[in-house]
Formats: C-alpha cells, sequence, structure tokens
C-alpha cells in the first residue's frame, strides 16, 4: 500500500471476476437454476384498458392435461392493499383482488400446470370477459388531469425574476419537446421461482435488489422481512425494470403458498412489455432567454409525465436545468398527469436522459439564434456554484469534459452552419450536449469476516445486473483490507446479506463500496487479536451525511457524429465520443463498458425507441422486438468514453457512481447532430425516418446523373 | 399452443396425401414464421409434415438459362448461390436484406413465399383482424399502422407482405410451381398474392393444400444489372418500411429494359409497371426517371399516419434507378437533365 | 390420438447423444434447457428476434427458440457449453473475457455461437448485405462493417456491441480455422 492508501486493485483494468462462467454459459439465472417438483405458471394480462372482469371461465382450461388449477381473483389469497415501494404506496403491487382492470397488461390470472407447454396452451384455453369502461390513455402536458408531481426528490426550483429577465433577453427559445413512452428490454425476461418452508418464503427472482424486493414482498404477504428470503445471483440486465417488485414474484410466491410447491412464473417477452413498468412519455416545454453576449439570463423548464392514479412515481426531467448553467432566474416545474397506463418504472437514467434531451436541445436553440458555437455557449455559462442553491459543487469537471472532448472530436474545425457537409447523397453533422446526473449513497450494511483459512468472506447484499458490481467490489475490499483481491470471497445477491439498496439510481456499488470500506476499517482494528473468524457488520446508515454542504453530481459531455440520407430519412451515427467526470474510477475496463452501454442506449432512444399504443383501445402496439426496435450491432459505430481525473470528496474513496450518466445527453448531442446535417430540429423522439425524409428530390440526384 | 402430431415425409406424394388426409395438417418447411405464429395463437394446426427432407433443396439452371429455386432452398444458400449472385444480384441482396443470419440459415424459398403479414394486431388473437379472424374487422385501418400499405389496400384489411425475396422475383417475372395430389401446376408471382378485396384470408391462389415446389426465375439479361435496396427503421434486421428491387438496361442512352417493384407498400409485391412503361424505350434522363417515380406513386393513398411512406417509395425508386443509370456505362453521353432543376421536386407533399 | 403428440428423439449434443421423449410442441432451446439441464443456451424473447438462444445445428447457426425439438431429432447441435472443449476456452471465449464483451452475459451465449457460426459462413465466402463487390469470386474482407451486419440478429441491450466486434475480428482467425 502506498501513501495514498491506495493499494493495485482500485483504478486497475481488470476483466470480470465471473467472465469465464458467462463466456462459457454456466453462469446461473434464475431460469437456470433447476428445482425439484417444479410447476409452472402462465401469467394471463387483462385486454382492456380499463373496466371489469366479468367472468374468467376456466372449464376448459382446467381440463387440460398437466393442469393443477388457476388463480384469479375469486380464489386468490389477500394481499396487503397498503404495500408501498420506494415512491410510496403501490396499489398495483396486490394482484389478482378485485375484478378491476387498472390498465391493459394488467395480470388477471394465473395458469399453473405441470410443464410451461401445458401452462401456456390452458392459458389460451381462458375464456375472460370484460365490461369495458372508458378508457384514458392520451397524454399530454395540457391534460386536464395534469397535476404538480410529487415533491419527495426535494421542491422544484424558482430563482430570480423569470419573466422580467425573459423580457430583457435578446433571444427568446420557447419550445415543447417530447419523449414517447420506452421500455427498458434487458434481455433477460422478469422470471421468478417460489416457494414456502415453515412460513418462510423463498424465492430466486431476476432484480435489481434483493433485499428491497425483500421488504416489499414482506409487506405484500402480511410477514416479516426476515422470513423472505431472495436470491439473485446472476441477472440479465435490469436498468431500472427489475428495481420494483414484478408480477413475476407476486404470482410465484401466490402460487406456490397455494398449490404448496414451487411454481415458477417466467414471463414472456411480450409480457414484459405489458405488464412490467417502462419510462412514461414526457412532453417537456423549455423557454431559455440569452443576451447577444451569448450569457443566459432566463431558465423555464416545464416537464410533465404520465403515470398511474394507482402509485406515486417522478421522472425528474428538471434536474438539469438546475445544474448545467448559470442563470440569474431558474424556473423548474414538474407535473404528472395520471392516465389509464401501467404505472411507470425508472429506467436508465430516470429523468435526466428525457429531461436532457429537450433541455440540451433547447440549448442548442439558443446557440443557433444567437450564431455562438454551441459548445462554447455551454462554456461560457458555467456556474461557479449551484445557480439555484447557491451550494458549492463538491467537484465539477464538466469544463475539462467538454474541452478534452471537443479536442478529440476535433471540434474546432466544424463550420457551425447547417447543410454544409455533404458526402455524395449524404449530409453529415456533428453535435455537442452536456449532462450531469446528481450522484450520492443510501445506507448499506457490510459483513465482513477474517477467516482461519486467511481469506476474507466479504457479504453484501449488493446485485450485479451487469455493472460489474462484483468484480469493483472485490477490488474495494481488497484495498480496504490491505490484500490482495485472490483473498476476498465476496457475497452477493441475496436479502439475507443485510440492508442494501440494490442497483439503481446510480448508486448500487458506492453505496456498498462505502459499506464494505468502513467494515473494512473496523475489521482491521481487530485483526490483532489472532482469533479466527472474527466477523464485524456495519451499516452506513448513520455515516451518511444527508445535507451536505456541497452538491454532488457526476457529469459528461457527449459530441456525436451523423449523416442523413434526406431521400430516405435515415439517420446514421458514425461518432460518438463521450467524456465522463465520474469520481475516481474503480475498474476503467468495466467502467468504460457500463458507460458505452449507456451511450448506446442513448443512441437507441435517439434514433429508434417508441412504445406505440393503439389509439383507439390504449393498449400497446409494439409489444415485441420486432416492432419495439432496440440499438443492435449495425446501428453502433464504435463508440468511445472515457474519463477526466476526478475525486468525489463525499466519498471517502472518491467514488461516485457511473450507471446512468451515459445515457444522459446522448440523445441531444445526436439531435443536435441531425440539425446540423439538415438544418431541421427535431424536438421529438425518436429521430425516425419518417419524420426525417425529405419530400424535395434533392438536387445532387440530378447532377450525380447527368455527370454520367 | 395446441398440441399436435408431427412427421417427417422424403417423398413428395407422402407429404401430400398426409396434409390431405388430416384435417389441420399443415407442411413446416424452416418453421420461422409457421412456429413463431403457433406460440402466438394465430397458428394452431393438428399435425406438422416437416418437408425439409423431401428432395427440394437444389439450386440449379434451367434450359433457357434461368434459375430453379427448390422449395426448401434455404434463404442463405439462395443469397450466396453464385448464380444467382451474378445473374440476380438484387435477388440476393434483398435476401441478405432480410431478417438475421440465424433465421436465413432456416428460412426457405417457399416458407418464404407464404410467410404472413408483420401487422401488430394480425399477430394479438386478442384483436379484430379480418386476416385472422375473417369479419371481426380491421384494427390497424384507425390504429396504429405507421408501417401498412399506401397501395392497393381496401378497408378491410390495410396490412403489407413482409417477404423481401418475393420483390426482385415478382420483378423478375418468377413463376411459382406446385405439387397436388391431382398433378403439378404454376402461378406467376404476379398472380400469386391475390388482391385484398373483402377476404384479406385469402391470400395467395395457391390451390389447397398443395405444395410449393420450385419457383422459376425466368432468364432476363436485364437482371444482371439489378439492385435491391431497402430502408428499415434501424441499420440492423428489421422489416422493409419501402425496399426497391430495379434492374435496368441501357443501350446508347436508351433504355432497353426495366423492371421495378416494390415492398413494403401493398399486400403483395408492388410490379412498378407505370414506372416501367414510362421509361421502357426511352431515354434515360433525371427528369424521366423522377417523372416515372412520380406516376407510379400518384395512385398511392396512404393512411393517417403514412403518408411518409409515398414520399419515401418515390425518392428510393429514383435513387436506385439513378444509381444503376449511373453504374450503367452505357448511359454515358446520352443523358441531359442539367438545365431541369426542379424537374424532381414537383412529387407530391 | 395423444402419443401423436409426442415423439422419441435422439439429440447429439456437443458430442453426446440423448435419447429423449418429448412433447411436440417443445422447441430444441427448451430442451436443451429443461431436458438436458444445458441452460448456458438463453431465452431472451422466444421468438427470433433477439439471437439469445443461437446455437449451431449441424453447424449452421439458428435460433432454437423456433426449431422444434422433433425437427432437431438426429441433428447434431452445439451449445455454448461444447465449445470449450476440455475446459479450454476458445480464442474468441478468451477475447470476450479481455475486452469485455459483455456486461450482464445473458446474450453472450447467443454472440458466442453465432459469431463462431458466422465465421465458418464468412469463410465460406457467403456475402452480406454490406459486401459491396458482391460478385460470387470474391471472399469479401472482413471488416468491422461486415461484422456489424452478420451479427446484427444478436441484441445486446447493454450494449456490449463494440467490445463484442472487436473481440471477433481478434479472433476471427483462429475461430474461423478452427471450425
Ligand atoms: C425476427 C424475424 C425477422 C424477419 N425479418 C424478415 C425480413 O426482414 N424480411 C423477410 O423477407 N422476412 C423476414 N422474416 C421472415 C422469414 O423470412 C420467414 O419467416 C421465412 O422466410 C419463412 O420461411 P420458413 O421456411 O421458415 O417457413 P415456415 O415457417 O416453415 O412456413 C411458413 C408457411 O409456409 C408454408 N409452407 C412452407 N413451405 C411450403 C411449401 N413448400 N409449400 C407449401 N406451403 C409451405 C407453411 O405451411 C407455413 O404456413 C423474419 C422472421 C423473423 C422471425
Ligand atoms: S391490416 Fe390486415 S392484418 Fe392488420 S389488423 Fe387489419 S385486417 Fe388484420
Ligand atoms: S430467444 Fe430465440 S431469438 Fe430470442
Ligand atoms: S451483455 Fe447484457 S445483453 Fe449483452
Amino acid at each position: 500500500m502506498n501513501a495514498n492508501g491506495i493499494t493495485a486493485a482500485v483504478g486497475e483494468p481488470r476483466p470480470r471476476v465471473e467472465g469465464r462462467l458467462k463466456v462459457t454459459g454456466s453462469a446461473a439465472y434464475v431460469a437456470d437454476v433447476p428445482m425439484p417438483d417444479l410447476a409452472h405458471g402462465w401469467m394471463v394480462t387483462a385486454t382492456v384498458s380499463r373496466g371489469r372482469i366479468r367472468d374468467i371461465d376456466a372449464t376448459d382450461a382446467l381440463a387440460m392435461p398437466g393442469v393443477l388449477g388457476v388463480l384469479d381473483h375469486r380464489n386468490a389469497r389477500r394481499l396487503n392493499p397498503d404495500a408501498a415501494h420506494h415512491f410510496g404506496p403501490d396499489r398495483g403491487l396486490p394482484m389478482l383482488q378485485d375484478d378491476a382492470v387498472p390498465y391493459a397488461g394488467r395480470p388477471i390470472a394465473l395458469v399453473v400446470a405441470r410443464t410451461p407447454e401445458q401452462a401456456r396452451a390452458a392459458a389460451s384455453a381462458l375464456r375472460v370477459t370484460y365490461d369495458a369502461e372508458p378508457h384514458d390513455t392520451e397524454f399530454s402536458m395540457n391534460h386536464p388531469a395534469a397535476r404538480p408531481a410529487s415533491t419527495l426528490f426535494g421542491p422544484e426550483a424558482d430563482t430570480g425574476d423569470l419573466e422580467a429577465e425573459l423580457a430583457v433577453s435578446t433571444v427568446v427559445v420557447d419550445e415543447v419537446y417530447r419523449t414517447p413512452e420506452e421500455n427498458h428490454s434487458a434481455m433477460e425476461p422478469h422470471v421468478a421461482t417460489a416457494w414456502w418452508e415453515d412460513g418462510h418464503l423463498y424465492a430466486l427472482d431476476s432484480n435489481q435488489g434483493p433485499f428491497s424486493i425483500s421488504q416489499v414482498m414482506a409487506m405484500l404477504f402480511f410477514i416479516d422481512r426476515d422470513r423472505v428470503h431472495i436470491r439473485a445471483e446472476h441477472v440479465g440486465g435490469g436498468f431500472g425494470a427489475k428495481t420494483i417488485c414484478g408480477a413475476q414474484i407476486i404470482l410465484a410466491a401466490m402460487a406456490a403458498e397455494h398449490f404448496r410447491r414451487p411454481v415458477r412464473v417466467a414471463l414472456t417477452r411480450r409480457q414484459v412489455f405489458l405488464a412490467i413498468g417502462s419510462r412514461p412519455p414526457t412532453e417537456q416545454r423549455v423557454r431559455i432567454g440569452a443576451g447577444a453576449d451569448g450569457r443566459l439570463r432566463a431558465v423555464h423548464h416545464h416537464a410533465a409525465f404520465a403515470l398511474s392514479p394507482l402509485a406515486e412515481y417522478i421522472e425528474w426531467c428538471t434536474e438539469q436545468a438546475r445544474t448545467l448553467y448559470a442563470a440569474p432566474a431558474i424556473r423548474t416545474e414538474l407535473s404528472a398527469v395520471p392516465l389509464d397506463r401501467l404505472p411507470p418504472c425508472t429506467m436508465r437514467g430516470p429523468g435526466a436522459t428525457p429531461g436532457s434531451f429537450a433541455f440540451e436541445s433547447a440549448v442548442d436553440e439558443v446557440a443557433e439564434r444567437l450564431r455562438i458555437d454551441p459548445l462554447r455557449l455551454r462554456l461560457l455559462n458555467q456556474p461557479a456554484a449551484s445557480p439555484v442553491s447557491g451550494r458549492p459543487w463538491s467537484t465539477r469537471r464538466l469544463i475539462t469534459c467538454l474541452e478534452e472532448g471537443a479536442r478529440r472530436f476535433g471540434w474546432a474545425q466544424r463550420d457551425p452552419r447547417p447543410r454544409l457537409r455533404r458526402e455524395g447523397n449524404l449530409l453529415v453533422g456533428t453535435g455537442v450536449a452536456a449532462a450531469a446526473f446528481v450522484a450520492g449513497v443510501f445506507p448499506a450494511s457490510a459483513t465482513i469476516a477474517a477467516e482461519t483459512d486467511g481469506t476474507f468472506s466479504v457479504r453484501v447484499g449488493a446485485s450485479d445486473i451487469g455493472t460489474g458490481a462484483r468484480t469493483a467490489l472485490i477490488a474495494v475490499a481488497a484495498d480496504a483490507l490491505g490484500v490482495s483481491t485472490e483473498r476476498i470471497r465476496l457475497h452477493i445477491g441475496d436479502s439475507d446479506l443485510g440492508p442494501n439498496p440494490g442497483a439503481g439510481g446510480s448508486r448500487g456499488t458506492t453505496s456498498c463500496a462505502f459499506a464494505v470500506t468502513e467494515a473494512a476499517k473496523a475489521l482491521r482494528e481487530k485483526l490483532d487479536d489472532p482469533a479466527r473468524p472474527v466477523t464485524v457488520t456495519v451499516d452506513t446508515t448513520p455515516l451518511i451525511n444527508w445535507r451536505p454542504a456541497e452538491e454532488r453530481n457526476t457529469y459528461s459531455a457527449v459530441f456525436a457524429e451523423v449523416t442523413v440520407d434526406p431521400a430516405t430519412g435515415e439517420v446514421r451515427v458514425r461518432r460518438l465520443l463521450g467524456m465522463f467526470a465520474v469520481g475516481r474510477v474503480i475498474n476503467p475496463l468495466l467502467a468504460r463498458s457500463q458507460l458505452i452501454g449507456g451511450m448506446i442506449g442513448g443512441l437507441s432512444m435517439a434514433l429508434h425507441e417508441e412504445s406505440v399504443r393503439d389509439p383507439i383501445t390504449g393498449r400497446l402496439v409494439t409489444a415485441d422486438f420486432a416492432g419495439y426496435h432496440i440499438s443492435a450491432h449495425a446501428d453502433v459505430p464504435n463508440v468511445e468514453a472515457d474519463f477526466v481525473a476526478d475525486y468525489e470528496p463525499q466519498d471517502p474513496s472518491g467514488f461516485n457512481g457511473l450507471g446512468e450518466i451515459g445515457n444522459a445527453g446522448v440523445a441531444a448531442a445526436i439531435a443536435n447532430a441531425v440539425w446540423h446535417a439538415t438544418g431541421t430540429r427535431h424536438r421529438t423522439l425518436p429521430i425516425s425516418l419518417g419524420r426525417v425524409v425529405e419530400t424535395a428530390a434533392p438536387r445532387d440526384r440530378q447532377e450525380a446523373i447527368s455527370a454520367v | 399452443m395446441r398440441e399436435f402430431a408431427y412427421q417427417r415425409t422424403t417423398q413428395i406424394r407422402d407429404a401430400l396425401s398426409s396434409v390431405a388426409r388430416h384435417d389441420g395438417a399443415r407442411f413446416l418447411a424452416g418453421g420461422t414464421n409457421l412456429v413463431d405464429l403457433m406460440k402466438a395463437g394465430v397458428e394452431s394446426p393438428a399435425r406438422l409434415v416437416d418437408i425439409r427432407s423431401l428432395a427440394l433443396g437444389g439450386i440449379s439452371e434451367s434450359p433457357d438459362g434461368g434459375l430453379v429455386l427448390g422449395a426448401t432452398a434455404t434463404n442463405s444458400a439462395v443469397a450466396a448461390d453464385p448464380l444467382v449472385r451474378r445473374r440476380y444480384p438484387a435477388l440476393s441482396q434483398a435476401i441478405l436484406a432480410g431478417a438475421s443470419g440465424q433465421l436465413r440459415n432456416m428460412a426457405t424459398v417457399g416458407g418464404n413465399l407464404l410467410q404472413r403479414t408483420r401487422c401488430a394486431y394480425f399477430a394479438d388473437p386478442s384483436e379484430p383482424c379480418n386476416k385472422r379472424a375473417p369479419g371481426s374487422g380491421c384494427s390497424a385501418l384507425g390504429g396504429a399502422h405507421h408501417n401498412h400499405a399506401i397501395l392497393g389496400w381496401t378497408e378491410h384489411c390495410v396490412a403489407t407482405h413482409p417477404s423481401d425475396m418475393a420483390v426482385p422475383l415478382t420483378a423478375f417475372d418468377a413463376v411459382v410451381r406446385y405439387e397436388t395430389l391431382d398433378g403439378p401446376g404454376e402461378v406467376p408471382l404476379s398472380e400469386f398474392y391475390l388482391p385484398v378485396g373483402d377476404r384479406p384470408d385469402r391470400e395467395t391462389a395457391l390451390p389447397d393444400r398443395a405444395l410449393i415446389t420450385a419457383v422459376v426465375v425466368p432468364a432476363a439479361e436485364v437482371a444482371g444489372k439489378s439492385r435491391y435496396r431497402k430502408v428499415r427503421e434501424r441499420a440492423s434486421y428489421a422489416f422493409a418500411t419501402v425496399s426497391v428491387a430495379a434492374a435496368l438496361d441501357v443501350q446508347d442512352g436508351v433504355v432497353r429494359d426495366v423492371r421495378l417493384a416494390l415492398g413494403g407498400v401493398a399486400s403483395r409485391p408492388w410490379r412498378a409497371r407505370l414506372a416501367e412503361s414510362a421509361l421502357r424505350g426511352g431515354p434515360v434522363t433525371a427528369e424521366r426517371i423522377s417523372a416515372a417515380a412520380d406516376l407510379e406513386v400518384a395512385a398511392a393513398e396512404p393512411l393517417r399516419d403514412n403518408g411518409y411512406k409515398v414520399t419515401l417509395a418515390r425518392n428510393l425508386i429514383e435513387a436506385v434507378l439513378t444509381d444503376l443509370a449511373a453504374s450503367s456505362g452505357a448511359a454515358s453521353g446520352g443523358a441531359a437533365g442539367n438545365g431541369a432543376a426542379g424537374a424532381g421536386e414537383e412529387s407530391d407533399g | 390420438m395423444t402419443d401423436d403428440t409426442r415423439s422419441d428423439i435422439s439429440l447429439r449434443v456437443n458430442d453426446a447423444t440423448y435419447q429423449l421423449a418429448v412433447d411436440n410442441r417443445r422447441t430444441l432451446l427448451d430442451a436443451l434447457r429443461d431436458d438436458l439441464s444445458l441452460t448456458g443456451t438463453k431465452k431472451g424473447c422466444d421468438h427470433g428476434q433477439c439471437g439469445a438462444c443461437t446455437v449451431l445445428l449441424d453447424g449452421d447457426r439458428v435460433v432454437s427458440c423456433l426449431t422444434l425439438a422433433v425437427v432437431a431429432d438426429g441433428a447434431d447441435v452445439t451449445t455454448i457449453e461444447g465449445l470449450a472443449g476440455g475446459g479450454e476456452l476458445r480464442p474468441i471465449q478468451e477475447a470476450f473475457i479481455r475486452l469485455d464483451g459483455f456486461q450482464c452475459g445473458f446474450c453472450t451465449p447467443g454472440q458466442i455461437c453465432s459469431a463462431v457460426g458466422m465465421l465458418a459462413e464468412h469463410a465460406a465466402g457467403w456475402p452480406s448485405a454490406v459486401t459491396r463487390d458482391d460478385s460470387p469470386e470474391r471472399t469479401p474482407e472482413l471488416s468491422e462493417e461486415e461484422v456489424r451486419e452478420r451479427m446484427s440478429g444478436n441484441l445486446c441491450r447493454c450494449g456490449a456491441y463494440p467490445s463484442i466486434v472487436r473481440a471477433i475480428l481478434e479472433t476471427s482467425v483462429r475461430e474461423a480455422v478452427s471450425k
């Protein structure tokens, strides 16, 4: 160990510890774990957007081979109607409790059989009839039901005299931006296997936080939390969709109790689309006023999103407006519009991702109207302290990100005028966007035991959904204990390992790293005593400073180059570069992968992703990967992500989370590049070809052929 | 999925009589469409008669210099076949533009022609759909139809045919050969897909329970200079938004032969005969190409949300023909068009 | 007629032969996972749209979710478990680890099997949708663009695409030969 207390493990680019398991197919995900006497549950979902179940006729289904029974609201056990998760009570959690259908896709029955084929066949033989009621699924920020969103994340900003500053601005951009409903689409569909033993509930469940899921399940089933044991060793992606207590585990637990045997509920891809919450659509009005000198004077960001009356939810789109730039007047507003839709669920870069698309597009429009280089405009308006709270930044390396990114990208050569660069029939453009994502830690506990064989068992309820948490925490533990990583035995992915926030909010790994570091510190004080094993547990709840004097964020600057074929509307991203300030990096190999992955998610959102609902029935039409397009190999260029030197003073080890900053900013950078290429501003995502294709035949075609 | 019997056949006659004998029996080729739809509950055959062991997998030259594509030849095999690549490059390109490598290794010539529409309502038995449940209504007409038809639809169905392969085959006047218990038969691809009318569930002119044995592509010099261009919602595989198969033979600046077909715009591959005849026999110029493209889409009737496809189809016809004209050395010197700036801009809005 | 709906089949998987009695509805994917406990092959969509279930069937890459198990009767199947012969990782597997060609790892078995099949297709001279000189005389050069196009049937929501492409290109020569 050197003088800084830093050994080799943290900061080293090390491959994933579970790499071999994953490339040989031997990493066991939930659906891979065999279970004796297993029965299979097939979920049945509502096909109307609102109404009542008139009848579920199971006569035929029950007579089919292998069928054990059907659970629905008439025979299902009662669940706690007040069960809550992090946004408060969620009336959507208790399933199969009554005949009400609050949204299309609502689970209304579970058919249980010996094999999945039998369960599926019987499920399609179930005859469900409804008394449909008029529904309202059509979202708009001017919807009469719009109301102020919950202020659980704190009050919205209102500093300075907005209207006065707008009045004296040289240019005022006042535009509305829209992002559609989007789906996480983790490659592993949600699945759970549940069983009961002596009043204890056991479940393997693909989720992002076994501990918090165990809390919700305990509430739902009216039992003590320590009677709920949930494991998720390997999880095939989550992106937020597995932070919630999903239908799969609730139904599996109900069925396992009812049929007195282990039950697996594996959602189909379609059911994941229909019954697992997704990112809500947003509509955002942004007004920005600026002086001729390029100084922003007024910033007004009013964002609205859809939710369900069943549960509170926040899509915090207004974060960028209060963080990125200085302005004498800043106002943010957030509205929620309750509709007959499935309750939404946080998705990678919640709030920041749709929010930054709107806000950073608007900032680009200011640059356009002022005829100022958009990078320069951004640099010109960097605040010394939070423009809303006045608190200083704990660390803010955004300027470095912008400048270093610009240098690597070759921004200086860019002609700011749109629609000038052509390559054959293609228009070429570049764009930039900045982003911030609030950072911090949640309480977590870690237990470390010094074992008799010289190894250290580290137990922490972390989830590794592909984040690299496992590999990162081993490095953190090794450094904190001052030993090599080979001596660390890490146990994660289990609700019995103690309180843990799970992988979410970009805080999973930092929260766990904090707990592990503190536990290691405490343990090292006991190591002089030769008795082994010796164990310590530390819960960081009392150690967290909830009111720090400084604002804590991660930052990014994203640069994109696109080509557009105006005749076909095809947009391709040719280059994508992200510079990130994310504190001290635990493992640059894995961190880079995570950021690149996030950027690709942003690319996908910019160009392809859109959940489409039927305008008449309100039902989802794009409930598979043929209808809901995500970027695949051929859409993805060489994406580059790198870090600027950074250290987070609020964290004992200098860390910050980086799970979501990769997404934010990308859609705006791409949209800005499309403007630069074509001269047309796209304020609605995705920038799909139907929106881009141009009517007039481009002149070059004529030239091309006349030159023949 | 309903339970079903399965049987493998090695003789065409056995396959035919098995399907004739058993109610609800269906041929199974690559299964990439049938098994998919069985899982969705759209298809529920009582018996699958696997035809991949029939000796129908060959690709051979026909006496007139055309090609005979065996019905069970995989899409991959056809796309990689040297004769196909040399004589009908657009056919190879079209197949390669469809689905994924894995699916093309499974999918067959016959199955590709008979694949069902990708209309999302068709694939969801809980939705009304005239094609799946005649008389139940068309959900797409007033629903989500961003990628539905702009040509040849009726209010009974506005779906498109998803096949890429069928588009160049239509342009090349391919003929479908089949076998029934009563003997063999043939139907040109141009008559294979029935007009939508009021029975969108009736899709093809193939006799009931007939087995496609081959697709015959006649010799055509023009096909050697052909191209397929597909526009889709992402660069990675996806069904076509609009696609164009075109072949152009220009000599001394004059169009000797031209073939043009569109995919993604109608219930069947759309042979663009209006555009073809506007071009055939005349000089190849930018104006004439633009005018031909305009002419072909003039009859288009977009739905509420797919008007962009009209523009796209028009532009794509123009782009592909322009590329072909430019790469055909014979056009040199012949083309004018310099002074006619704007000639292409009078397309519909 | 229930007997009609089941079949006795023989599958040769990763060089071992198995006799199975399967429900005709069972897909090869489910047979591998549930009957043979070869759970390395993943189910991401069950409809041919994601590539997570890719295996090699008689050497060709296919999606096992749309392949019925009875259809594979008598065939030779290679799954991710069979790629690393005798515990020795193949070059491509080693490169996936070294270059971090995955995050959650769920799409990884499909990506690797697909890559192995794809390299064989390329070695056989098959063109792709981005092959510019598609004359049959030329084997297209395996560029990044070619790899991306040929691999585009394998979705990765974690977005590991750039490292996957790198891993494939780095090992393409060795992998193509070792097939
Ligand atoms: C995810 C996905 C993406 C796709 N993308 C594309 C795309 O972009 N472009 C495209 O063109 N296609 C695409 N396809 C469709 C694919 O090409 C078709 O599914 C395939 O060509 C069907 O061939 P098959 O042999 O698998 O047919 P099967 O599924 O076996 O059969 C289809 C139908 O044809 C009948 N049939 C098959 N062979 C015969 C015969 N010889 N005689 C009589 N009847 C027969 C069957 O009974 C069945 O009704 C895609 C498919 C999937 C799953
Ligand atoms: S367009 Fe055709 S396939 Fe689609 S819902 Fe209407 S009738 Fe059915
Ligand atoms: S599971 Fe087979 S392709 Fe997705
Ligand atoms: S590694 Fe997670 S989906 Fe590819």
